[in-house]
């Protein structure tokens, strides 16, 4: 039980550092990097949870796919002239202390947080790959075959959007 | 976790990666010894005997030459792009079991690192991840031959990353578990491969493709892109991508020998001699475990000797004749294997 | 700090993340930091619906985060490339410049 409350703080500082990089950084290929960082972190805080299908799937996923194609992108756009103002909204004081205090509210909260009454059932029961694979082939199949299609109307309409005319 | 069970796997974690990583040298040595034999010339034979200390030769070199850095490369992505190569290439080995149990003081240890019930996935989610070395090396260099070279190498990758996991359903209907321990003990009466010979020709060429070894050698093409991805890197950063390459290949072969040719289980000819030897006492003998670690190198050695053998052997492909053979020929053979795997299974053939 | 982590603490977290997307989806210019932004929220909903689903003991929420995920996949790619056919077009991902209906 120790190890989990170990390991989610670190995960945890891990995840927020990086969040709080990709959002405050000016060049959106190293931006991409600290997501990929973070999208690490998560993993480990889903195997935390006991969900290790979802973990890999995240990297494999996440990591491994979406975000290679995000910076795949940007390299292929050739952004690298620079801002000169990278961030909106600067003049209005009001709403950016009021999001900051919101934000500082939150962290308290998270480091403050009591484990109960909302504490974890101590089973420990990790779902298998067939659990899982059970439950979306039989309950949730409908919107499995529906994803398959939003998938290929995803990807016929990203060929067409990028096609140069 | 107790502490005799942290020990246990922190000795476990120490003794495969030193191993992995003292392999690499030694695979130095006899890629370019096998070059230099398949190519009827003499190889590195002055450094120690038959040039086996060469490996230790380049490393001195690696470590005192100059560390090169372009002005203009970016300063937090340059230093970093290979460690993100190293780091997943070393990382996969820890699902793959060299072994079955060994018995110590009692205590039944398993002989790999980690037996997670997703293995197969784990293994290509961090495989997965070894492009980002790349894409970042090639961008962070500032160098239009970098550039292409990455995007090159990736736009590969991911390509031929459809086609290997395309491939590996068939091996995980047939064994019905992710978990490559069990995907082993399953393959005691038949090896994979008679199982599922066209899933394996499928992944073994798309492993090429992965590692970016010959024939899919483009984005490293020395004669077209100058050195490709890894032109601004020198010295240690050098040393640290050509590492990374060896790792990937000695993963990637011991992932073809889990799958399709029985893992740790005994090569044919070694069960007479575990019988002879008196050791074939199954499971809680040192020697039976012993010879099945032998057996697992014995394998992965193969394998890794048809890697070099086939890098100098075969041309390199176009970059057009690379995809349209990844997307046309290599993925559509991997679902041709999916449906004609369905309908063995249920004709009750497998 | 020493007590043992509850689903209080997941969810928090997961809200944490949210904000910090939220933030660069508003104070942003460039247009794929936004995008970015909003992976970053996606994935602080799967955090929250993991942790449900551990809660509740039922597989339900991983099954919910498997379809965001490839739903998130989608996007990415169509959202990809509309900023690449916007990019030939207008040479800058600033949102502020892109800012006529025309072309």
């Amino acid at each position: 039980m120790i190890w989990h409350t170990i390991i989610f703080w670190i995960l945890a500082v891990l995840c927020v550092g990086c969040a709080l990089c990709v959002v405050w950084q000016k060049n959106p290929v190293v931006s991409a990097v600290f997501l990929v960082g973070s999208f690490l972190a998560l993993a480990g805080l889903y195997l935390n949870l006991q969900a290790p299908f979802l973990a890999t799937i995240q990297i494999l996923i996440y990591a491994g796919a979406i975000m290679v194609l995000f910076v795949f992108v940007m390299m292929l756009l050739d952004l690298h002239h620079p801002f000169d103002l990278y961030f909106r909204f600067t003049k209005p004081k009001l709403p950016k202390t009021i999001a900051l205090g919101l934000f500082i509210w939150l962290l308290c909260a998270l480091i403050l947080a009591p484990a109960f009454p909302l504490a974890f059932p101590e089973s420990g029961q990790s779902f298998t790959v067939a659990q899982i694979a059970t439950l979306l082939f039989s309950k949730y199949a409908f919107p499995f075959e529906l994803t398959s299609l939003l998938l290929l109307v995803a990807m016929v309409g990203g060929v067409v959007l990028a096609k140069k005319k | 976790m107790t502490l005799l069970n942290f020990t246990i796997l922190a000795a476990k974690v120490v003794l495969v990666m030193s191993v992995l990583l003292s392999t690499v040298p030694v695979l130095v040595w006899v890629e370019r010894r096998g070059s230099a034999f398949i190519q009827d010339r003499l190889g590195p034979n002055l450094v120690g005997p038959f040039g086996l200390f060469q490996p230790l030769a380049d490393v001195i070199k690696f470590l005192f030459k100059e560390d090169p850095i372009p002005i203009e490369a970016h300063r937090f992505l340059f230093p970093l792009a290979p460690l993100c190569s190293l780091v997943p290439a070393a990382v996969t080995f820890a699902a793959i079991p060299f072994g079955d149990t060994i018995e110590l003081w009692e205590k039944t240890i398993v002989l790999q690192i980690a037996d997670i019930n997703v293995g197969i996935l784990y293994v290509v989610a961090f495989g997965s991840l070894g492009i980002y070395g790349i894409l970042l090396a090639g961008w962070s260099s500032n160098n239009k031959y970098s550039i292409l070279g990455a995007l090159r190498s990736s736009a590969q990758m991911i390509s031929y990353e459809v086609a290997l996991g395309a491939s590996l359903i068939g091996p995980l209907m047939v064994y019905g578990t992710f978990s490559l321990r069990e995907i082993v003990h399953l393959q005691a009466g038949h090896w994979g491969i008679l199982l599922q010979p066209l899933a394996f020709i499928t992944f073994f060429i798309s492993a090429f493709a992965e590692c970016n070894r010959l024939p899919f050698d483009l984005p490293e093409g020395e004669a077209e892109l100058v050195a490709g991805f890894h032109t601004e890197y020198g010295s240690i950063k050098f040393a640290l991508f050509f590492m990374a390459e060896y790792l990937h290949m000695i993963t990637i072969s011991a992932l073809t020998v889990t799958l399709f040719f029985g893992g740790w289980q005994l090569i044919p000819g070694l069960t007479p001699l575990a019988q002879w030897m008196g050791v074939a006492t199954y499971p809680t003998s040192i020697g039976l475990s012993l010879l099945q670690v032998l057996s697992f190198v014995l394998k992965v050695g193969f394998f890794l000797w048809i890697f070099i053998w086939i890098r100098w052997t075969f041309p390199r492909f176009r970059y057009d004749q690379l995809m349209a053979f990844g997307w046309k020929i290599l993925f559509p053979m991997a679902l041709m294997n999916i449906f004609l795997t369905t309908i063995a299974i249920y004709l009750k053939w497998i | 700090m020493m007590t043992y982590i509850g689903y209080s603490h997941y969810l928090i977290l997961s809200a944490v993340l949210f904000t910090i997307g939220v933030f660069g989806v508003l104070f942003r210019r460039n247009l794929i930091i936004i995008f970015m932004s909003i992976e970053l929220m996606l994935n602080s909903v799967n955090l929250a619906l993991v942790s449900i689903s551990k809660f509740t003991q039922s597989a339900d929420g991983q099954i919910f985060v498997f379809f965001v995920i490839t739903v998130a996949a989608a996007e990415a790619a169509v959202g990809l490339a509309i900023v690449i056919s916007l990019f030939r077009h207008k040479q800058t991902t600033a949102v502020d410049e892109i800012n006529l209906m025309k072309g």
